[in-house]
């Protein structure tokens, strides 16, 4: 009884537990930020988690990252989340613009946007299509949840044809794919997830930070308050009932050494821009994400089923950004000296000599 | 289609033997899009060349080609270069208009017209001058297509020869004007002298204007305020433009992409500024909040339309506390308005834009020059009081050309406001982002991208306080607010000072902006044919300075000079002065979408006076 050795004498003191740290020294609690004021349950907390998970294990500098909003919950969620990065909560469904300029002002931030269904499908779908069409290097998340919530739960444009609010009223008009749109419009990184899939977004999103243009998720995320309920198609219950993932994702980082092998004849393998590899084992066999018209094609193919579609749709890590085509200069324009942006008397003293 | 204001005149007058010299206004009647436009340049040019001081300009509808344009260039030896009502000689080269512009023409005028419209039929107190252009294109040489074009520089000849212009300046002109194509500059050059020997051995001059040599030119240059702006702000440093097309601010931000990628390229052929072409007006700007924010200069440029699209974005900006420099060149409105004409009319609207208590800091630059100079006021301000700049400018300044003395390269260091960097936080330790560290209520802040655990602050359009954190606490807002307020007073020390003219006189003019040429001009008017002595001061900026309160209780009466039906500026100023000095005030508003001139103040001003 008393004799029997045991692996850990109780009178050896245990170290106290080193913090985990990422690659650039950093822990989980600095990609941290500030409590949230959204509904217990609400799927944007959940994807405010996987930003933070996923930014800390790409060992992300959170100063290097500027986070942009527009207005409704969804926008409300950068404040509860990596308070070490600027961030700019703008005006309703004009984020893409404020985002653009602050990526043309520093073309070294790593932007991310974090937006609504009525953010951007409504009052934003202006500023969303050229967004897409620019390919701006931004990762553009839509917390998508069919409905306004800070508005206390009107139809959005992604509410699903008959899906009804709470009252009882149905929708009769058609959803906007925010995925076909940006694939059409020329985003090159586009997918959807469930907030309630930790691992599929947490993947996705860790590929997306190693993207070189515009990543467009559209993140469903149910409204635990006013777009829940039986009769709703952006409800837990209804997701985890009709998600139908395209593909098994697993992403292995740069900084990270390759020794997982996989079946070249299931699994798709995509370089990203800065080296890391994007695995995407194939549910569906002739499915080739590469293909824009396969990709919308599928998509349109998913609501006649009534599906919901998740996984990476569309990739194209061959595509110049809106940054790579200005032919911008390395340093950031913000903080050029004025030797370089200023020039010369000789330089004024020609320009008056033409005019004379 | 009116080009005038002046009422038709049906009377007979006599054509006087008097020899007028370097003091006429020429109209060209021309149709839109048949290439009138270089050769008035080369007409308005060749005048200039000869020293005489002038001004052009372009009275066009709003489309491409088919409709009736009007050019009129000024040449004034006492260096008045507003409009002038009463056109001395009409070139009449639109079958269209003809009859109408020959009818608005006071008595004694000329009328150099096309052959074939018979104009000396329409009135006989006209002097009447015709040229057969087609039979005269024709012997030029040119292929059928281009003969329009070249009609066209056949009127620049003969009414050269007409007012004795130096042929040798219009020859130096074509070739300015088509320095980059040689061919045409010869053919232009044949079409000139056409025109100049046909009036030369058929035309008996019988008008008494006359060009001579002077020297009231050497060393100016010819510019249009947008061209003069987009300079501007290229030496001011501007890093980010973002822009929607709209009359008539788009020339600014092409001529500024011309002289960008001339002279901010840097030599490892990467450029030193970005410019997009944005989907709209929101988006535009909302691009210049977003660059600005995270530190770059930027701008865009609009009208009046995009303005009031503008409108939320820039409530953004004034409450979160990001630069922003906006050209408004103004045009008519309200709505579409007349796209293509001038105005002073967003004075009001852009003062106060946006929801909300707000006060945006304007620019009025009056000048080619002051479009160049301000360009840097503008910036400098915007990022020294974290709040949007506007500069007004308009259609007349913007897009018409203008003479000026050569831009002095700028004489102060260009100032990026309170800034602070990683090395900054290093040494202080942290920041709060609203708070009145200096007492002129103006924040610290720092930059997306700073290298500091502390550098970062949450930008947000909704209630915050002095750490930005979200609040809705009354008194955070409260106190939030009228610290904005107190940059906005002292803003009124750093903005540039009205410009006054006079000393002692009981009769005070303000006005602002292109309605300048026009009071200085009527101010001699008033004092040489109505004995009435009047100070005048310019104002300059929005918020006033105290040089605008010190004028207005100085004088008995001050007329306030302006180009909108509403009188905005007084508006604006009777907000600012102490109560019991507005009825000093008094408008004289100019409202038809031509540039404002001389006469039709002195006479408006007389009448108020009762004399």
């Amino acid at each position: 009884m008393g004799n029997t050795p045991t692996n850990t004498p109780a009178t050896t003191p245990t170290p106290p537990a080193t913090p985990k740290i990422n690659r650039i020294g950093l822990q989980v609690v600095d990609y941290r930020g500030g409590k949230t004021t959204l509904c217990a349950g609400c799927g944007h907390n959940a994807i405010s988690e996987r930003i933070i998970d996923a930014m800390y294990e790409m060992g992300v500098q959170p100063e290097r990252v500027a986070k942009f909003s527009g207005i409704g919950c969804s926008s409300k969620s950068p404040a509860y989340f990596m308070n070490r990065s600027h961030s700019f909560n703008s005006v309703h469904g004009r984020m893409p613009s404020v985002a653009t300029g602050a990526i043309l002002a520093n073309r070294n931030l790593i932007a991310l946007g974090v937006t609504g269904d009525g953010d951007t499908v409504s009052i934003g779908a202006g500023q969303f299509v050229h967004l897409m069409r620019r390919n701006l290097p931004i990762i553009y998340i839509i917390e998508d949840n069919g409905c306004y919530g800070l508005t206390k739960g009107q139809f959005s444009a992604t509410a699903d044809l008959g899906s009804t609010l709470k009252s009882g009223v149905v929708n009769d008009l058609p959803p906007v794919d925010t995925c076909a749109m940006a694939i059409q419009l020329g985003a090159t990184f586009v997918g959807r997830s469930f907030s309630g899939d930790k691992r599929q977004l947490h993947t996705m999103l860790k590929a997306a930070i190693a993207h070189n243009g515009t990543v467009m998720l559209d993140v469903v995320s149910p409204c635990v308050t006013f777009n829940d309920h039986e009769g709703s198609t952006k409800s837990y219950k209804y997701m985890q009932a009709h998600d139908e993932p395209l593909q098994e994702i697993s992403f292995v980082p740069s900084f990270e050494e390759i020794n997982v092998d996989y079946d070249h004849g299931t699994t798709l393998e995509v370089t990203m821009h800065d080296g890391s590899s994007l695995r995407l084992r194939k549910l569906e066999q002739e499915y080739d994400p590469t293909d824009k018209i396969q990709a919308v094609t599928r998509l349109m193919e998913s609501h006649a089923k009534g599906e919901v579609l998740t996984g990476v749709f569309y990739i194209n890590e061959k595509a110049p950004s809106f940054i790579d085509m200005l032919n911008v200069t390395d340093e950031p324009l913000a903080t050029l000296p004025e030797s370089v942006t200023r020039p010369s008397r000789e330089v004024l003293a020609k320009c008056m000599e033409e005019l004379q | 289609m009116a080009t005038t204001d002046i009422v038709p005149q049906e009377l007979s007058g006599q054509v006087g033997q008097r020899r007028v010299i370097n003091d006429m206004s020429i109209q060209v009647a021309t149709v839109n899009g048949s290439g009138s436009q270089s050769s008035n340049t080369v007409l308005m040019r060749s005048i200039f060349q000869m020293g005489v001081p002038i001004s052009g300009k372009n009275l066009f509808p709003s489309n491409i080609a088919g409709l009736p344009t009007w050019f009129t260039i000024r040449a004034s030896k006492d260096g008045y270069i507003a409009r002038k009502k009463e056109i001395d000689l009409l070139i009449a080269m639109n079958a269209e208009t003809a009859q109408d512009d020959v009818k608005t023409l006071g008595a004694g005028a000329s009328v150099l017209y096309d052959e074939p419209l018979a104009l000396d039929k329409v009135r006989d107190d006209l002097i009447y001058y015709a040229v057969p252009y087609d039979k005269l294109a024709a012997t030029v040489g040119a292929e059928a297509k281009l003969r329009k074009l070249i009609k066209n520089m056949i009127y620049v000849g003969a009414a050269a020869q007409l007012l004795e212009i130096d042929f040798a300046e219009v020859e130096k002109a074509i070739r300015k004007q088509f320095a980059k194509k040689a061919k045409a500059a010869t053919l232009n050059l044949a079409a000139a002298k056409a025109g100049h020997d046909y009036a030369a051995a058929n035309l008996k001059k019988r008008d008494p204007f006359y060009i001579q040599r002077m020297d009231k030119t050497k060393g100016k240059i010819i510019i249009d305020g947008n061209s003069a702006a987009a300079m501007g702000c290229m030496f001011a440093g501007c890093t980010v433009v973002t822009w929607y097309p709209i009359t008539p601010s788009s020339s600014l931000v092409e001529t500024m992409i011309e002289y960008m990628k001339e002279y901010r390229v840097g030599p490892d052929g990467k450029a030193t500024f970005a410019i997009v072409q944005a989907e709209d007006e929101l988006a535009a700007v909302g691009m210049v909040i977003g660059a600005a924010w995270a530190g770059a200069r930027s701008m865009t440029a609009t009208a009046g339309p995009g303005i009031s699209l503008m409108a939320e974005f820039t409530g953004l900006a004034y409450y979160v506390e990001v630069p922003a420099v906006i050209w408004n060149i103004q045009r008519v409105g309200p709505s579409t308005g007349l796209p293509t004409r001038t105005a002073q009319g967003d004075v009001l609207s852009t003062a106060f834009l946006s929801h909300g208590d707000t006060k945006n800091i304007m620019l009025f630059p009056n000048s080619v020059s002051e479009c160049f100079t301000m360009a840097q006021d503008a910036f400098d301000l915007a990022e020294r009081f974290q709040t949007p700049v506007f500069v007004m400018s308009d259609l007349d300044l913007g897009m018409n050309n203008w003479m000026s003395d050569p831009f002095p390269y700028p004489d102060k260091p260009i100032n990026r406001g309170k800034v602070l960097t990683k090395a900054d936080l290093e040494k202080v330790g942290g920041f709060a982002r609203y708070k009145d560290v200096d007492g002129d209520g103006v924040g610290y802040r720092t930059l997306p991208g700073t290298d500091h655990p502390a550098a970062a602050y949450f930008a947000r359009g909704s209630g915050h306080n002095e750490k930005a954190q979200y609040s809705e606490r009354p008194d955070d807002f409260e106190r939030n607010m009228e610290r904005i307020n107190k940059k906005f007073e002292t803003a009124r020390s750093f903005v540039p000072r009205p410009e006054l003219m006079g000393g002692n006189a009981k009769i005070g003019i303000i006005a602002y902006g292109t309605s300048h040429w026009a009071i200085v001009e009527s101010r001699d008017q008033l004092s040489k044919e109505h004995k009435l002595e009047t100070d005048y001061l310019r104002v300059r900026s929005y918020p006033f300075t105290r040089e605008v309160h010190d004028f207005i209780e100085r004088h008995e009466r001050v007329y306030v000079v302006e180009q909108n039906r509403d009188g905005q500026m007084a508006s604006l100023l009777k907000l600012d002065i102490k109560p019991g000095l507005t009825p000093r005030l008094r408008s004289i508003c100019h409202i038809h979408g031509l540039p404002i001139d001389a006469h039709s103040v002195t006479d408006e001003l007389v009448m108020m006076e009762g004399k």
